[in-house]
């Protein structure tokens, strides 16, 4: 009896080898699609509309970009993510010099590194409320320093010129920990043949770091700069635990002025939470295009 | 192999019972899982049950805050039978929606909510229905160190001038005059509203709310000044913008300030601060503007039937049950609240509610709260005005023109 099934299994025997990646990839390949994708679509789509979560939607075409464009608040908050971006990059070099100075080999080495490692461990939410306690001008270490030296602590989140700057300096002692761990897997794999080569062409300090072994730390570096940049455009738990956007707005930052403008309590503006979330995406997207074509050149090469 | 197909059809046939849900089912979602709100609560719902005991009661306590992000999936996808929510303003997006049944009904033929309830079925109606039944609200005001007053020799203020001249001699006494948290910003919001109200009346409370006074108006500009001249003869404590309600008792239970513009509920909050009741006083928030009648804050907060509901009759026979005088004397007083029943007995030994029941009772007109009468996007944005003005009265102008800008988008 002739197998019917035989002519196709022939042309799966046949193709194995182009089958078997697509078939490993579809599970991660539909669940992208439905939770990244679609979503980024449908924000789009949602940002050209009025609608409060529940009721009819109503097409207002470019009106809600129109309004953010004309909003203090936006600007606010574009400034904002711009210092959290330059500030936040600080975490990449600081991580190195951790990093550099861990990297000895010294009894209970391993005991500092996971000291230095902690913060990364704990959840934002509990860094932000540590901040909030230092900060605190009444109680907070801060105010209590201050006070030695006779002075009257400021409100550093309290005060709109400080308050942005009080919370990435709380965020970056995570980020930190973060690139100081890149940085160490990174040291372990410098060649020391290379060093050693240096050492005999009487490079030493700071000549050494530089042309020895910052160019075999790239792909950490690389990488440090990736998470960090990310880290810091979506900026959230932070700005939600410590100041919720406040005093009147003035520490926002685009994540959570959409959040604000969308889900919280006073919100529910659907197309315009979503009108700023598509000039976040495309923000994000410049970066995330030059950091392809970076892993791109260095594929070819 | 028999006593498994057994056993799945015995386990198939109690899920299919637990998800049916029987005519004498009633499926309730509370939104406040403090000891004492909790055992009111509960304490009214055994109520009801012994008086039907046909009825079958579902309780979920969720926390408040959960609870706000929550109705609106619940509304629309697995609505309960009742729901906890707040009138005014706060329900009007679910009422749009039709998502909240219309209990008009309700409200006309049970003879109890007829007739007690005068004051308060304004801010239960919204297009001239009625769409929920409160079970309890709160007086605001004034709330100072009794103590503190008497050691300086402070009367209990009666005018504006007074509390301004209690504040001067606070400040000479190296006490703050007023505590505030305003990092959530609806702090700001209850001294704005005694001040407009003071100065204006509610009318035009009512107005601004509603969108048909600029806050450009000169009668909110009056309202603004009176608020500067309270800043500078009457400062608040420092650092404000970073505390919430409860981390601003502190200077107040350690005695660093001396008043706290507050709704009722404070007074458990100071009491676990480890305040007495003879070192707490209460008083209203003085006149301002002689002669206008006096108004009040006293926000409620109310039960309401989602419109996907299964179980109708029994919600509506379960809030008719909750607005009888008893019930709502009985939950109130375990919570320490006024019972929005008029003819409801009130907690006598309690004596912030005696003060609170005279001043709600005697008020011309009761606003729900700046955050509850205004639109939640115009609401917003006004309290973040109120706190940049508290702590950059220099910049009223741009302020004041941006919140304009807010209303004019908002009321379109």
């Amino acid at each position: 009896m002739p197998d019917p099934a035989l002519p196709q299994r022939n042309w799966l025997k046949a193709n194995r080898q182009r089958v078997a990646p697509w078939v490993f990839l579809a599970p991660a390949i539909v669940f992208f699609v439905i939770y990244v994708i679609a979503p980024i679509f449908q924000s789009m789509w949602f940002s050209f509309y009025a609608w409060d979560g529940l009721g009819e939607k109503e097409w207002v075409g470019m009106a809600n970009y129109v309004e953010l464009f004309d909003d203090d608040r936006f600007y606010t908050s574009l400034k904002n993510n711009i210092i959290w971006l330059v500030l936040y990059l600080l975490a990449v070099p600081a991580g190195l010099m951790v990093a550099l100075f861990l990297n000895q080999n010294i009894a209970g080495m391993r005991f500092y590194k996971s000291m230095f490692f902690f913060p990364f461990v704990f959840s934002q939410v509990v860094v932000g409320l540590i901040f909030t306690w230092f900060y605190n001008p009444s109680f907070g270490i801060v105010g209590k320093v201050w006070e030695f030296f006779g002075a009257s602590a400021p409100s550093i989140l309290g005060d709109e010129r400080f308050v942005t700057y009080g919370i990435i300096f709380a965020g970056l002692w995570p980020q930190i920990a973060y690139c100081m761990i890149l940085y160490l897997t990174g040291l372990n794999n410098v060649s020391s043949d290379q060093i050693e080569a240096g050492r005999l062409d009487g490079a030493r300090g700071f000549r050494m770091l530089r042309h020895v072994i910052l160019p075999q730390l790239w792909p950490a570096t690389f990488l440090a700069i990736v998470v960090t940049v990310i880290g810091a455009l979506r900026s959230f738990d932070m700005i939600a635990i410590m100041t919720q956007g406040g005093p009147y707005g003035t520490s926002n930052v685009l994540s959570y002025f959409m959040f604000e403008q969308a889900l919280s309590e006073y919100g529910f503006r659907m197309g315009y939470g979503s009108a700023i979330a598509v000039i976040l995406f495309f923000i994000m997207l410049i970066f995330i295009s030059y950091f392809l074509w970076v892993m791109y050149q260095d594929e070819k090469r | 192999m028999m006593t498994f197909k057994t056993t799945m059809t015995g386990l198939c046939a109690s899920a299919l019972m637990a998800g049916a849900a029987g005519a004498g089912d009633l499926v309730i979602n509370f939104d406040d899982p403090g000891p004492a709100p909790k055992a009111a609560f509960e304490a009214a719902v055994a109520a009801f049950e012994a008086a039907n005991p046909d009825v079958n009661v579902t309780a979920n306590i969720n926390d408040r805050e959960a609870h706000k992000t929550a109705i609106r999936n619940f509304l629309s996808a697995d609505a309960p039978d009742i729901t906890a929510w707040y009138p005014g303003n706060r329900m009007a997006p679910f009422v749009d929606a039709g998502l909240f049944e219309d209990i008009s009904d309700l409200w006309a033929s049970d003879p109890n909510l007829s007739t007690s309830f005068e004051a308060i079925k304004p801010t239960m109606s919204r297009d001239g229905k009625q769409w929920g039944v409160p079970y309890s609200y709160y007086q605001w005001g004034v709330y100072f160190r009794a103590d503190i007053f008497a050691d300086n020799g402070i009367e209990k203020p009666a005018t504006w001038d007074e509390m301004l001249g209690a504040c001067d001699t606070l400040k000479s006494a190296g006490v703050t005059p007023f505590t505030i948290g305003t990092k959530y910003l609806w702090t700001a919001a209850g001294v704005f509203d005694y001040l407009n109200l003071r100065t204006n009346g509610y009318e035009v409370h009512n107005a601004l709310t509603a969108g048909e006074i600029a806050y450009t108006d000169d009668r909110i500009r009056a309202t603004f000044a009176n608020w500067n001249t309270m800043l500078e003869r009457c400062s608040f404590v420092d650092n404000h913008a970073t505390m919430s309600w409860q981390d601003a008792l502190a200077p107040f239970a350690q005695g660093e300030a001396g008043m706290y513009v507050m709704g009722n509920f404070a007074v458990a909050a100071m009491k676990d601060a480890g305040l007495t009741d003879d070192q707490i006083g209460f008083f209203q928030f003085p006149e301002i503007t002689p002669g206008l009648p006096r108004a009040e804050e006293a926000p409620a907060d109310a039960l309401f039937i989602p419109s996907g509901a299964k179980n109708k009759d029994d919600a509506r026979k379960f809030l008719a049950f909750i607005a009888q005088p008893d019930i709502q004397g009985e939950w109130n007083k375990e919570i320490g609240q006024l019972p929005p029943n008029s003819k409801a007995e009130i907690n006598l030994d309690d004596k912030f509610i005696v003060q609170g029941f005279e001043t709600v009772s005697t008020a011309s007109g009761l606003a729900q709260f700046y955050d509850r009468d205004a639109p939640a996007e115009m609401a917003k944005g006004g309290m973040e005005g109120f706190q940049e003005f508290m702590l950059k009265p220099e910049r009223l102008d741009a302020i004041l023109k941006r919140l304009d800008k807010i209303q004019e988008r908002v009321y379109k």
